[in-house]
């Protein structure tokens, strides 16, 4: 097989209490876009890591130009035409883009800027990755430093590219470029394996598939022919569905009204500029753009976590501006932060404790003493509604896989049957069947009529779940859509920054 | 090694016990050849050791009365550093407290039940107040405590010097920087033949039960726990950080107070230089309090450990003539073998899948 650049022969790795990989086999070949698929903790993480030198097999071989090599570090799998381009870029910010290339291929002791940009200047026209390379990174856009890392990737000689979760932080018209660059890869003859969650992407752009469950691949297969079912089928082992029925509500009354919000960022800067917009009972308003353009800012407002500089916050027809954000959550508005590790449970606490997070400081479950008994029955009930996998109410938090500690989040949320929901991003890294266990939730609350604020990098989810949508970009609300009516194309174009 | 060994992250208690036993064979091992070191026969000294603390009543009170200081302070701090508020100042709040409780004692015109309790009142109060400063540098300005709290034990030092040395200098004590006896009512009562002045000993057992109940059951140590375990989460919660840590700096520094007071009040009598007041019991007092892993109730346990190596210093001092300072080599090794021990706590044997 000359075509083939890469084989792993059975290639097993074991942690504490999971084998991680299982017996992996697959092949890539010259030419070729191939999809890793699987759900979280199905092991493609650990099979990449492998595949970059960062972890050896415990069992297994990994075959180059017809013979076994041994993986021992990143800079021996650069050496053998291995790269990797990292979900999160791992660039230098204060530096430029050229300089960022330099790191990682100069060999002499002076750093040689001007060969090195005319090697910029080659790559970055043959494969169309426009990045200009005098800007400091801290400059570039999301999809901008994804292209630089491509850049460097080629420029040391890559023939075989690793992209995790590529299309994650990036506005549709990026993805399409994206794209673009990866089919022109393909042409040359390099090969492309590619991490990812969006079904939709992997049909479109992808040659073969490997899918891998609990550490064994399921299928590793030429894409032809397959549809998202079969693809979600191979992943979660059972029918997953697409379809989230909604039915038609009825107008509710308005519950939350934002009306010339201003606020600033961490950094000083203004991250919202006169933000206006309602949320009504019974409906799930999306708020979709690309991270960074004041989503954050603006969910922090609308939970109290941050004090805007100008404009009215309304809930249920009165102001909420100066609440704290637990008096927030008693007068009905829940929130499911988009740090969900980070800012949504406390990880060395237990299940238990963190279901209490929002009840410990008045009856039934606290007050100035707490009420194991009841903070206990507590939990009991919580994690057997919302399906919390727990050896124990009293596990610490952290030893949970990201799926179940968005149920804790959710499960805690939703405990004080909220008029209104922040989702923050409320299914980013969870798999198809975590994600589709949030959205079910969701969409009851929904039919209660509970409002929903869902804001989402991800236009499709975005689109599938929400009755009206708002574009968010530069801090501005760029324009307001009924989903049904609304123009995917035009969604996307606002996204990026072009005005109606 | 790590491919025979997997993270252990409920190691059976029998195994914490196990490996912590472990350990401190290995630290009496090592200081004994401090000891030898010092030309004195190791076997001689754990038997000099054994016998001067275990080998009669005497003995064993010395264990308690050095343990007493350290429980106090200890529980309070293993409340701060649940909550990560890393107080190593426990020190110039024990010395504080002991100032605050000696102005009582020396100028107040109380006397009797009343006078000792305000002079524990007082005690707590100046070991809050001295704890406090940093807590609010930290919370307002932004400054580590770590450092504030280290530096603020010197500014007790010389101020205590300064105050044995100048205004509150003794009419009797000739050329001696100190202060005047106490009058009799400010002297704690003795469990007698020995110099354990019980009613601190008592407070120090008390309030360790009592923290421990508020530790984990109580909504100030619920919001204690999640501002130390993701102080994002409580902000989100709407918890106060503030509240917490000013009240963890409160406890914290208050309980190294009555510490002072005891040591003060029920030994020394008058106040004294700061190095013969604290044998740096609120340094120590770090690492019961880690021995206890955050838990006051444990702390019991852990001061008397420590205890113990302060008890055998004075033991090798006073029968071998070996130099005071070896005490901190000793419980420094003890430390050192401790937590060297932790990752074998924490890993286990891989299971062959």
């Amino acid at each position: 097989m000359e075509n083939v650049l890469l084989e792993l022969k059975n290639i097993t790795k074991r942690f504490p209490g999971v084998v991680a990989n299982d017996q992996v086999s697959l092949s890539l070949y010259k030419g070729e876009i191939h999809a890793l698929l699987g759900e979280n903790g199905a092991g493609k993480t650990t099979l990449i890591s492998m595949l970059y030198g960062l972890l050896r097999p415990d069992e297994g071989e990994i075959w180059m130009h017809g013979k076994s090599v041994a993986m021992r570090s990143p800079n021996q799998a650069i050496a053998l035409g291995i790269g990797l381009v990292p979900q999160h870029p791992l660039l230098v910010a204060k530096h430029t883009a050229l300089e960022n290339l330099a790191l990682g291929l100069t060999t002499g002791a002076l750093l040689e800027l001007n060969s090195l940009r005319k090697r910029f200047l080659e790559i970055s026209q043959r494969y169309g990755l426009a990045v200009s390379p005098d800007v400091p990174v801290w400059q570039l856009s999301a999809g901008e430093k994804q292209r630089l890392e491509l850049l460097r990737a080629l420029a040391r000689g890559s023939q075989i590219l690793i992209l995790d979760e590529p299309t994650a932080a990036l506005a549709p018209l990026e993805v399409e470029q994206l794209f673009k660059v990866l089919a022109q890869l393909r042409l040359e003859g390099l090969a492309v394996v590619m991490i990812s969650h969006k079904l939709e992407e992997v049909l479109s752009i992808c040659d073969r598939v490997t899918v891998l469950r609990k550490g064994k691949v399921v299928a590793s297969q030429a894409i032809g022919g397959l549809s998202k079912a079969d693809l979600s089928r191979m992943m979660v082992g059972r029918e997953v569905t697409f379809e989230r029925s909604k039915t038609v509500q009825k107008a509710g009354q308005i519950l939350l009204e934002v009306k010339n919000i201003c606020a600033n960022s961490d950094q000083g800067l203004e991250a919202l500029k006169n933000i206006s917009f309602d949320v009504n009972s019974g409906e799930i308003l999306g708020i979709a753009g690309v991270s960074g353009n004041g989503q954050l800012e603006l969910a922090e407002v609308l939970a109290g976590l941050r004090t805007g500089s100008s404009g009215e916050l309304h809930f249920l027809g009165s102001s909420i501006a100066s609440d704290l954000p637990d008096q927030r959550f008693k007068k009905g508005i829940a929130h499911i932060p988009e740090d969900r590790i980070g800012q949504g449970i406390v990880p060395e606490l237990s299940v238990m404790d963190n279901l209490a997070l929002r009840g410990y400081a008045q009856a039934p479950l606290g007050g100035t003493f707490l009420n194991p008994q009841a903070m206990l029955s507590f939990a009991l009930e919580r994690i057997s509604s919302f399906d919390i996998a727990t050896p124990s109410p009293h596990t610490r938090a952290r030893t949970l896989s990201g799926g179940n500690i968005q149920k804790i989040i959710l499960a805690r949320e939703l405990s004080g049957d909220p008029k209104l929901i922040l989702a923050i991003h409320p299914t980013h890294g969870l798999d198809v069947g975590a994600t589709e266990g949030v959205h079910r939730t969701l969409l009851e609350a929904r039919e209660k009529g509970v409002g929903v604020l869902l804001i989402s990098e991800d236009l499709d989810e975005i689109l599938l779940l929400s009755d009206r949508v708002a574009v968010m970009h530069s801090g501005k609300i760029k324009g307001i859509f009924e989903t049904q009516t609304a123009d995917r194309n035009q969604i996307g174009a606002l996204m990026a920054g072009s005005s109606l | 090694m790590m491919r025979f060994l997997e993270p252990d992250l409920n190691p059976p208690r029998y195994k914490v016990a196990l490996v912590s036993s472990v350990a401190l064979i290995l630290a009496a091992l090592a200081s004994s050849l401090v000891i030898w070191g010092f030309g004195v026969n190791p076997l001689e000294a754990i038997g000099a050791i054994l016998k001067g603390t275990f080998g009669d009543w005497a003995g064993f009170a010395e264990i308690i009365r050095r343990a007493i200081p350290l429980l106090l302070i200890g529980a309070g701090l293993s409340l701060a550093f649940r909550a990560k508020f890393f107080n190593i100042g426990a020190e110039g709040q024990l010395l504080m407290g002991a100032a605050c409780a000696g102005g009582v004692a020396l100028f107040s015109p109380l006397s009797g039940a009343v006078g000792i309790i305000a002079m524990f009142a007082a005690g707590f109060v100046g070991g809050a107040l001295w704890c406090w400063i940093p807590a609010f540098l930290r919370q307002r300005l932004n400054v580590s405590e770590i450092l504030s709290t280290l530096m603020l034990n010197y500014v007790a030092t010389f101020l205590l010097l300064w105050l044995i040395g100048g205004p509150w200098k003794g009419k009797t004590v000739f050329g001696y920087n100190r202060s005047d006896p106490f009058p009799d009512w400010a002297i704690l009562p003795l469990i007698p033949g020995t110099y354990i002045h019980w009613i601190t000993l008592l407070l120090g057992l008390i309030l360790s039960v009592i923290l421990q109940i508020v530790l984990l059951r109580s909504r100030f140590g619920y919001e204690l726990q999640v501002v130390g375990g993701n102080p994002r989460a409580a902000q989100y919660a709407g918890i106060s950080s503030s509240k917490v840590i000013f009240g963890v700096a409160l406890i914290s520094g208050g309980l190294a107070g009555l510490a002072g007071v005891g040591e003060v009040a029920g030994i020394h009598n008058r106040l004294l230089d700061p190095s013969q007041i604290s044998l740096g019991y609120g340094f120590t007092a770090i690492i019961v309090a880690w021995l206890a892993r955050g838990n006051p109730l444990t702390v019991i346990l852990s001061s008397l450990l420590m205890g113990f190596v302060f008890a055998s210093g004075d033991v090798l001092k006073l029968n071998l003539g070996m130099p005071t300072k070896v005490v901190d080599v000793i419980s420094g090794l003890t430390l050192f073998f401790l937590i060297g021990s932790e990752p074998f706590m924490l890993l286990k044997r891989r299971k062959k899948v």
